[in-house]
C-alpha cells in the first residue's frame, strides 16, 4: 500500500506543482489522469524517488520512504516506467533486462516478456537502446522492463504516448493480464479511455490537487462531464479524435 | 612463460592456451612462439625487428595471433610487421599488446604495422593494448602503435582497437589508402584514467571509386586523464566517408576532438560527427529505478558504450 501525506513540490521558480497531496492507494489498479499540467508526472517522479517533495511523506506498506534514493525505492520494489524512454549508446536491449529482472534473462524469458508488448525477441535482444530503434520500439522496451521487475507496485507514465493504435490495443491486454497475474499494484497514468475502464479506482489531478478520487464507476461519468464547462469546440473536436 | 605473462595474453589475446591456427608470441624483445600453417607464413625480418605474415591467396577461415609481452621494466621494444594477405583471402589478425611494469623504468612498446590486403581480400583485425604493474612500480607503461593499411581493389579490412586500461601515454597513428571499391571500418575504444594520456590520428585517403570508410571512436575519459582524437578523410574520388568520435568525459579530464574532412571532387561524399558530454543524468535514473546504485550504474553505461 502506498500513502501520501500532505505532499508540496515547488519548483524553483515558485510554482506550486503539487498542492498538498494526500491519498491512500491500495486497489490494484489505479489510474491517474487530468488536464496537461495538472502534475501528474511531477507525482510519479517524487513516488520514485527521482524528485523529493517540499514537505510531506511517503509511506510503503507503512514504511515512511520519504528520505530515500531512488535505488533503495527500487529495492523496495517501486518500478518506474518513464514516458520519454532513456537511450543508451551498447547497452542492448537484453543488457537492460537483464537488469531489469535482476539477473541474467535467458532468450526464452525474453521471449515471453517482449512477446508481451508485440516485439519478436530474436528480432531485438541484441539491437542496441539507441537511435536506431524507433519511439515505439523503445517504449515497448520500456514497458516490458517494467513487467520484468515484477514488483510491488509499479508506476507507469503515460504507456499509450509514441504507441501507434494497433499496439495499443495489445497493450491494454497486456494490462489486462498483468492485473490478473501480478500481486503487486500498478499505477498508471494516462488519457485514454479503454484504461480507465479497466481501473479499480480513478486520481483524476487537476492545478496539483485530487480533485477527485474513487472508485471507477463513480468518477468516470464525473470526469467526462467536467470538460464541458471547457471550451466547447475543442471538447468536440477530442471527441472526434 | 610465468603468471605475469599468461595474464597478459589473457587479456590482450583472449588466450587461455597457445591458440590454433598462426601465431608468433613476441616477449620482452624476442620471439618466444611461432607456429606457422600451410596457407600461412610467418618469417623474422632480417634488416629490422619484426615479422613477415605471409597469407596465400584464398586463404579462408583461418586466423593468425601475434601478440607482444613487455614484462621486463625499463624494456623499449620497437617492431615492424608487415601483413601480405593474398587476393580473395578472408583472415582474423589478433594482435595487441601488454605491459606488465615492475620497476621504475619506463617500459614501451612502439609496433609499426603495415597491411597490404590485395584485390578481394577481407581482414578483421582486432588489436587490445593493456598495461598492469606491480603496486610499487613507478615506470610509465607507454605504447605507440602504428597502422599503415594498403586496400587493394574490393579489398575490405575492419580493424577494432582497444586501450581500456593501464596505459600511461599513446600516440596511435593510422594511415590507409583505399582502391576502387574498397571499405575501411575502423571501430575504436579508448579508456583513460588517472593523469594518462592518449592521442588518436586517423588519416584515409579515398582514392579510389565508390570506396568507403568508417570511423568510429568511443571514448572515455576518467580523473585528470587527457585524450585527442583527430581524423582527417581524403575524399579523392567518388566516395563514401564517415568519422565519428564520441567521447563520455569525467571528473577533471580534458578532451579534445579534431574531426576534419577534405574533398577533391563534388562526388566525395563525407559526414563528421563529433560529441563530448558528461553521462546522461537521465541514464543514471533510469538504471537507478531498475536498482542499481549510481556507481554501479555508471559502469554498466561505460562498459555499454565502450563494448
Amino acid at each position: 500500500m502506498l500513502e501520501l501525506q500532505h505532499i508540496n513540490y515547488i519548483t524553483e521558480d515558485g510554482r506550486k506543482i503539487l498542492d498538498d497531496i494526500s491519498v491512500s492507494i491500495e486497489d490494484h489498479f489505479v489510474v491517474i489522469t487530468g488536464p496537461n499540467g495538472s502534475g501528474k508526472s511531477t507525482l510519479a517522479r517524487v513516488i520514485s524517488g527521482i524528485l523529493s517533495p517540499d514537505s510531506g511523506r511517503i509511506l510503503l506498506n507503512g514504511e515512511d520512504i520519504t528520505g530515500l534514493s531512488v535505488t533503495e525505492r527500487a529495492r523496495k520494489g517501486i518500478s518506474y516506467a518513464f514516458q520519454q524512454p532513456v537511450r543508451f549508446k551498447g547497452l542492448t536491449v537484453k543488457d537492460l533486462m537483464s537488469l531489469a529482472a535482476g539477473k541474467e534473462a535467458g532468450v526464452p524469458e525474453l521471449c515471453d516478456l517482449l512477446s508481451e508488448v508485440g516485439l519478436c525477441a530474436k528480432d531485438y535482444i541484441d539491437r542496441e537502446l539507441d537511435g536506431s530503434l524507433s519511439g515505439g520500439e523503445l517504449k515497448r522496451i520500456e514497458i516490458a522492463m517494467a513487467f520484468a521487475r515484477n514488483s510491488e507496485l509499479t508506476l507507469f507514465d503515460e504507456p499509450e504516448a509514441g504507441i501507434d493504435l494497433w499496439s495499443f490495443q495489445k497493450l491494454i491486454r497486456v494490462f489486462e493480464t498483468m492485473v490478473k497475474k501480478t500481486d503487486g499494484n500498478i499505477l498508471i497514468i494516462s488519457h485514454q479511455e479503454r484504461i480507465l475502464d479497466i481501473a479499480d479506482k480513478i486520481i483524476y489531478l487537476r492545478d496539483g490537487r485530487i480533485e477527485k478520487y474513487g472508485r471507477r464507476e463513480d468518477v468516470l461519468p464525473e470526469i467526462m462531464g467536467t470538460a464541458g464547462g471547457a471550451c466547447s469546440v475543442l471538447t468536440e473536436k477530442m471527441k472526434e479524435e | 612463460m610465468g603468471a605475469i605473462e599468461d595474464n597478459i595474453l589473457k587479456e590482450v589475446a583472449g588466450l587461455d592456451a597457445l591458440p590454433a591456427g598462426a601465431y608468433n608470441i613476441r616477449t620482452n624483445g624476442a620471439s618466444s612462439a611461432r607456429q606457422t600453417t600451410a596457407n600461412i607464413d610467418i618469417v623474422t625480418k632480417e634488416d629490422k625487428p619484426g615479422i613477415d605474415i605471409r597469407i596465400k591467396p584464398g586463404t579462408v577461415n583461418e586466423s593468425v595471433h601475434i601478440p607482444v609481452i613487455v614484462s621486463q621494466a625499463g624494456l623499449k621494444d620497437m617492431v615492424y610487421n608487415d601483413f601480405f594477405i593474398g587476393e580473395g583471402a578472408d583472415v582474423t589478425i589478433v594482435a595487441g599488446c601488454g605491459i606488465h611494469s615492475c620497476g621504475d623504468a619506463d617500459s614501451a612498446h612502439d609496433g609499426i604495422h603495415t597491411f597490404y590486403v590485395e584485390e578481394g581480400a577481407k581482414v578483421r583485425y582486432v588489436e587490445k593494448h593493456y598495461g598492469e604493474g606491480d603496486a610499487d612500480a613507478t615506470g610509465k607503461r607507454l605504447m605507440n602503435p602504428t597502422t599503415v593499411v594498403h586496400l587493394a581493389k574490393d579489398a575490405q579490412m575492419v580493424m577494432e582497437t582497444a586501450q581500456i586500461a593501464g596505459i600511461d601515454d599513446t600516440l596511435r597513428k593510422t594511415t590507409a589508402d583505399l582502391a576502387d571499391g574498397a571499405k575501411l571500418e575502423i571501430h575504436e575504444s579508448v579508456m583513460t584514467t588517472g593523469t594518462q594520456n592518449a592521442e588518436s590520428e586517423f588519416s584515409a585517403d579515398l582514392n579510389g571509386e565508390d570506396c568507403s570508410c568508417n570511423i568510429v571512436s568511443r571514448t572515455v575519459a576518467k580523473e585528470q586523464s587527457r585524450q585527442h582524437y583527430t581524423s582527417i578523410l581524403n575524399g579523392n574520388n567518388r566516395c563514401a566517408g564517415h568519422t565519428e568520435c564520441d567521447s563520455i568525459i569525467m571528473d577533471q579530464a580534458y578532451v579534445l576532438a579534431t574531426p576534419q574532412l577534405a574533398a577533391a571532387t563534388t562526388e566525395a561524399s563525407l559526414i563528421h560527427e563529433a560529441a563530448i558530454g558528461k553521462i546522461a543524468g537521465e541514464q543514471l535514473i533510469k538504471l537507478m529505478t531498475l536498482g542499481l546504485s549510481e556507481q554501479e550504474a555508471e559502469e554498466q553505461i561505460i562498459s555499454g558504450f565502450l563494448k
